[in-house]
């Protein structure tokens, strides 16, 4: 019989090798879900994680869906080490996009350089107050900040929603429900000409480099990793929880709205109600999936772009749901979090006891 | 009259799946484990009860198959936090996530279709009552399971040994370890009852409520149910209380649209939302209170080293 | 005493292995009917590991146990219940947010917890001086109460065998007393206690019989009543006793002066404290004594700066009030800190040695600039702390919980110690840690106090405070007495001052011991 012994002290080498081995696992169970779906397995899967890194447009394409979920991961990744569960980052998102977009928008026959810095600057503020009143909830009222930052998901999605079918609707549209497009200068710049991969990756990798020195190198970083593993060393320490909580959230909080006008003003490039798609709650496997760390979030958001990219291709090409790709993610999260327990335990058998082998 | 009545069985109905959701929850919880994937396991229960209904014709069947996802589902996240230690609060979003896309992978065919609610009863008589009639003795079978399940968890847990011993595993899971009671079978039994419980909740959604499949019909109940047990600091009867006053919420919301208040419908559609939030304010800033009523091990990971 | 040819209890080569460490090597021993039997042996010697196996928690990996002549081999406490084995623990397995009469039932098979329990603890706790009301929340409890639920649980199921683990830690000299007058009457009635302590004299006075382990292994059986406490020291340590420093220095200028502190606990279940006032000089060591849970840790979080005071004066450090800093400012007045908890309180136990440095020692020593981390000054301080103190580990990148118990403290009070403090404040600062990392850390007080430093030491353990203190002080119910030289203060008045007698205050509390 198997058991679970506790090492002495967390396997590095295990820390290292558990996500991979998680999208191993992930990629094998995928196989036999689409055998059982009455699928060719090998094509399925080759269609799913090979295709989207064959061709130019599609790596640009990887590059445009995992600035988002980079970007939003890597603020996560703060609050997640302290133990400060912001799990509302999709209505951050939301919220980002909305004060960002009303820049664009009030400025919408104005062009200038200085658009989209202070676009950019409303995208974070807006974030950060979407986020501040679970902060303030939390650490003036001790309200659990997983359901406020989740309810506030709900009403900052409606908000949009009657934001465009309002005040913001494009008044020389057709009535539909969508604000003007934003005009160039409100928009970001394009890497490549011909495809959607914009500036927003190149911060996001600015920013993820950032989040690293910061986490490994400076006391906000320490207090963030020693208020998780230990929150009365913390506070010996001289780190006070609420602030910490402060800070986890107006950093996720700000990234996130960031992330959010970066969508608005990149590959959408107006404000339309379906602009939330997933990205804040996907962003919360590949946080996970990096480690919660920086650097490892760029790898985590790539995969799991590729696995938006792939349920696309397998949606066309094979026919299949688009669920299929929320499956694929909820079963790395999965494996990831099983398989992380080899990181603190290694698995022994269990020697027979001289007792109960006698009786 | 007749609306005043149409408003209260509309509040019945809203309030149901709450109910058995957070009762189901509160049991968890009471044996130390937060599981934060209520909403996963309310959507799988949801689609797994109206397939088998449609597949089978039979609303009974439907329940069951509903019962048992949500108890399959709680038993993965069960499995990984009760031997592979892992993180209770990133497993229970793990299985929201991977919930929504289960279903939504499921319900591929069934989108469109609808069956037959769920039947109400009738007594001869009783049901017949002005008032009263309608009102108490006219509902489907799950309003009163959902009533009943609420005054059985009371007794189990207040007045049963086995209760005692769950109470006890939530409060201290080193202690109980150490006179010898299996903290790890405690907790997974409960939460495959929470799962089952979970389970029927969506399948109210899904056979009373609608009766059709959605994708993500759920829309943050299952959230919304974690927030009634914290309100109910981890009292069933209170559980009871909650579930119905976000029912109430949720329909005094839907009528006021429909009486043409000035105010933009998704205004209004943020009002359950806004509710639980203020809720959870008023009720979390006695912080001796909820400490007080809390069960101890909530969230902490057990590991027995012998 | 009427078949005294068979033993009630008899261990034949119990082995006991774990990860790295043989817990228990070919144990054998046995006690008698009615016999108060002593297990002694330090912290680590294996006789928690024995005595669960004993009580059915865990199973030997080898060797045979027998019970009242048949073969036992208890598969899970209940069993071992069921064999009438009882067991009182040291970190009590009660629940706080249930009552005394649910705690019992806990203890019980379902059967025998049946009935009127509330009666029969009322009956059985009247039976052996052990007031108890089955009604209250174990939470609100004193310590001393709440080794009575356990002990009652345990007499309920007419044990045939009760072990107790080291029982007397948390009572004060008076409630020792009773407690042994009630072990005497159960050996009396013909049960036999298995009692575990390290506490000599304690042995001496009680068991009349000792089983002395050491490295997990049996060293020597005897009578206790004709041994010394020092030769039983001996067997125990295995090597002659150290004297303890000698006390020669003359206190200077008072470094830190603690005037009206009074503050409400957080917890619940906590204590609040009332009026505390006291003052440590340069060069001197005050010793504060008292009963777990006496408000020793909101004194210690009020010190640290963990909870802070609405009133600067309340604290002050060598002339600076600092009550309403926090931990950070304290240290740049010259406090250094030793909490209670080694593991996740003063150390973060996955966090490398040299990481662990940053927690405490940013500040004084200069590990970060404009909040950038010095990793390169962390690891040198870190290897400075583990050469000077002689941690045994093989290598500062390993994680602070992959040290031993001992270990982990010589390098949390070497931490502390070489930022050279001007007070230093220490809770418990050899709580289970073998002898001789003991008298290094008692040698490293020492040395900073000669060289001018406060201390200040919060134990449980009165010979350590007597030893290393040279002013003395005891925490009662949120109270601190008036700090006096030690050796002006008798047993018998620590005794009491434990007990929340105070001389100098009105003794309300004294009904709560009655």
């Amino acid at each position: 019989m198997l058991r679970l012994e506790l090492r002495k002290e967390p396997s590095r080498a295990m820390r290292y090798a558990t996500p991979v081995l998680a999208v191993l696992l992930t990629i094998l169970a995928g196989g036999i879900m689409f055998a059982l779906m009455g699928k060719d397995p090998v094509e399925a899967l080759h269609v799913f994680f090979i295709s989207p890194l064959s061709d130019l447009f599609s790596i640009t394409e990887l590059m445009v869906k995992a600035s988002p979920l980079i970007l939003i991961a890597v603020g996560l990744s703060f609050g997640f080490r302290a133990g400060v569960w912001n799990i509302g980052a999709e209505g951050q998102f939301t919220v980002g996009a909305l004060t960002g977009g009303v820049v664009a928008l009030i400025f919408y026959n104005v062009p200038g350089i200085w658009l989209l810095p202070m676009m950019t600057i409303a995208g974070v503020l807006g974030g950060m107050a979407w986020a501040a009143i679970p902060a303030f909830l939390r650490t003036r009222y001790n309200a659990n900040e997983i359901l406020v930052s989740l309810m506030l998901t709900y009403v900052a999605i409606l908000l949009l929603s009657v934001l465009v079918h309002g005040p913001l609707r494009d008044p020389e549209g057709l009535n539909f429900p969508e604000s003007r497009m934003f005009h160039d200068s409100a928009t970001l710049p394009i890497l490549i000409a011909g495809t959607r991969a914009n500036i927003g990756f190149v911060v996001a990798i600015l920013v993820a480099i950032t989040a690293w020195i910061v986490m490994a190198r400076h006391v906000i970083g320490f207090q963030v990793r020693v208020m998780g593993e230990a929150p009365l060393a913390a506070r010996f320490s001289g780190f006070l929880e609420s602030r910490i909580v402060w800070l986890c959230l107006m950093i996720s909080g700000g990234l996130a709205g960031m992330a959010g006008l970066f969508e608005a003003a990149g590959s959408v490039g107006q404000l339309v109600p379906m602009l939330p798609v997933g990205y804040g709650f996907t962003a919360i496997i590949v946080a996970f999936l990096g480690r919660l760390n920086p650097i490892g979030i760029v790898a985590a958001g790539l995969v799991m772009a590729v696995t938006y990219i792939g349920g696309e291709a397998a949606q066309i090409e094979l026919g299949l749901p688009s669920a299929v790709t929320g499956v694929f993610q909820g079963m790395l999260l999965f494996f990831l979090l099983g398989i992380d327990v080899l990181v603190h335990y290694q698995i022994k058998s269990r020697r027979p006891s001289a007792v109960a082998a006698k009786s | 009259m007749d609306l005043t009545i149409l408003i209260l069985q509309g509040i019945i109905v809203a309030a149901t799946p709450l109910l058995f959701a957070a009762i189901g929850e509160l049991v968890v919880e009471k044996s130390g484990v937060l599981n934060l994937g209520v909403e996963g396991m309310m959507i799988v229960g949801a689609i797994a009860g109206f397939a088998m209904t449609i597949e089978s014709g039979s609303h009974l069947l439907g329940l069951v198959a509903a019962a048992t996802a949500g108890a399959a589902t709680a038993a993965i996240f069960a499995v990984l936090t009760q031997f592979l230690m892992s993180n209770q609060v990133a497993t229970g979003l793990a299985l929201t996530i991977f919930g929504l896309g289960v279903s939504a992978l499921w319900g591929q065919g069934y989108s469109g279709q609808s069956t037959a609610p769920l039947a109400r009863l009738h007594i001869p008589v009783i049901s017949d009552l002005p008032i009263v009639g309608p009102l108490l003795f006219s509902h489907d079978i799950l309003v009163y399971l959902s009533v009943a399940l609420v005054v059985g968890v009371a007794w189990f847990l207040n007045r049963t040994r086995a209760g005692l011993i769950l109470r006890a595993v939530g409060e201290s899971h080193s202690s109980a370890h150490a006179i010898g009671y299996p903290v790890v079978k405690v907790r997974f039994l409960a939460l495959l009852f929470g799962g089952a419980c979970a389970g029927l909740g969506g399948a109210y959604l899904s056979l009373v409520q609608t009766p059709l499949w959605v994708e993500d019909m759920t829309a943050g109940r299952g959230w919304i149910a974690l927030a009634i047990v914290v309100f109910a600091t981890w009292k069933p009867g209170r559980a009871f209380a909650g579930a119905y006053l976000f029912g109430g919420v949720t329909v005094l919301q839907l009528h006021a649209q429909g009486f043409g208040v000035g105010i933009d419908a998704q205004y209004l559609s943020m009002l359950p939302y806004v509710t639980t939030v203020v809720v959870l304010v008023i009720i979390s800033r006695d912080k001796a209170r909820v400490s007080l009523n809390a069960p101890a091990c909530l969230g902490k990971p057990f590991y027995a080293s012998s | 005493m009427e078949n005294n040819a068979v033993a009630l209890l008899e261990l034949r080569g119990i082995s006991k292995r774990f990860p790295g460490v043989l817990a228990n090597d070919a144990v054998t021993f046995s006690v008698g009917h009615g016999e108060i039997h002593a297990l002694l042996g330090e912290n680590g010697a294996g006789k928690s590991t024995l005595v669960k196996m004993i009580y059915g928690v865990m199973r030997p990996d080898e060797g045979d146990m027998m019970l009242g002549g048949a073969h036992y081999a208890p598969a899970r406490p209940s069993e071992a219940r069921s064999h009438g084995v009882g067991m009182v623990f040291q970190h009590f397995s009660l629940f706080e947010a249930l009552t005394v009469a649910e705690n019992v039932a806990l203890g019980m098979e379902r059967e025998a917890a049946s009935g009127d329990l509330n009666q029969k603890i009322i009956d059985i706790s009247k039976a052996y001086g052990l007031p108890l009301d089955p009604t209250r929340y174990v939470g609100a409890l004193s310590v001393g109460e709440r080794q009575r639920v356990e002990i009652v649980r345990c007499l309920l199921q007419n044990p045939r065998l009760l072990i107790m683990d080291e029982p007397t830690s948390v009572l004060t000299p008076q409630e020792t007393e009773l407690l042994f007058d009630t072990l005497r009457a159960l050996a009396r009635e013909g049960c036999s206690i298995l009692y575990i302590s390290h506490k000599l004299e304690e042995i001496r006075a009680l068991c009349e019989s000792a089983t002395v382990l050491r490295g997990g292994r049996v060293v020597a059986t005897c009578d206790p009543r004709n041994e010394t406490a020092k030769s039983l020291a001996e067997m125990m340590i295995g090597s002659e006793l150290a004297a303890p420093p000698a006390r020669d220095t003359v206190p200077g200028e008072v470094r830190l002066a603690v005037n009206g502190l009074t503050r409400a606990s957080d917890d619940p279940f906590g204590v609040d404290l009332k009026d505390i006032g006291f003052e440590v000089r340069a060069g001197e060591i005050l010793g504060i004594a008292g009963v777990a849970g006496n408000g020793q840790e909101e004194l210690m979080a009020a010190l640290i700066g963990e909870s802070r005071s609405e009133q600067a004066a309340t604290i002050v450090v060598d002339g600076t009030p600092v009550g309403c800093d926090g931990p950070t400012v304290r240290r740049a007045q010259g406090m250094c800190f030793v909490p209670e908890e080694r593991l996740g309180h003063g150390a973060v136990p996955d966090m490398s040695l040299w990481e662990n440095t940053l927690v405490s020692a940013r500040t004084r020593m200069g590990l970060s600039i404009n909040g950038f981390l010095k990793n390169g000054s962390a690891q040198a301080f870190a290897t400075q702390v583990v050469a000077a103190f002689k941690v045994k580990t093989s290598g500062i990148e390993h994680s602070a919980a992959s040290l031993s118990g001992g270990n982990l403290q010589k390098f949390i009070v070497g931490r502390e110690v070489l930022q050279a403090p001007g007070v230093l404040i220490a809770a418990q600062p050899t709580w289970g840690v073998d002898a001789g990392a003991a008298a290094d850390i008692h040698q490293a007080l020492h040395d900073l106090m000669k060289k001018g430093t406060a201390i200040l030491v919060i134990s449980q353990d009165l010979d350590e405070l007597m030893a290393i203190s040279t002013r003395f002080a005891v925490i009662a119910n949120g109270r601190l007495s008036t700090p006096r030289p030690v050796g002006e203060v008798s047993i018998e008045e620590i005794g009491l001052l434990m007990g929340g007698v105070h001389s100098d205050a009105v003794p309300a509390s004294e009904a709560a011991h009655a």
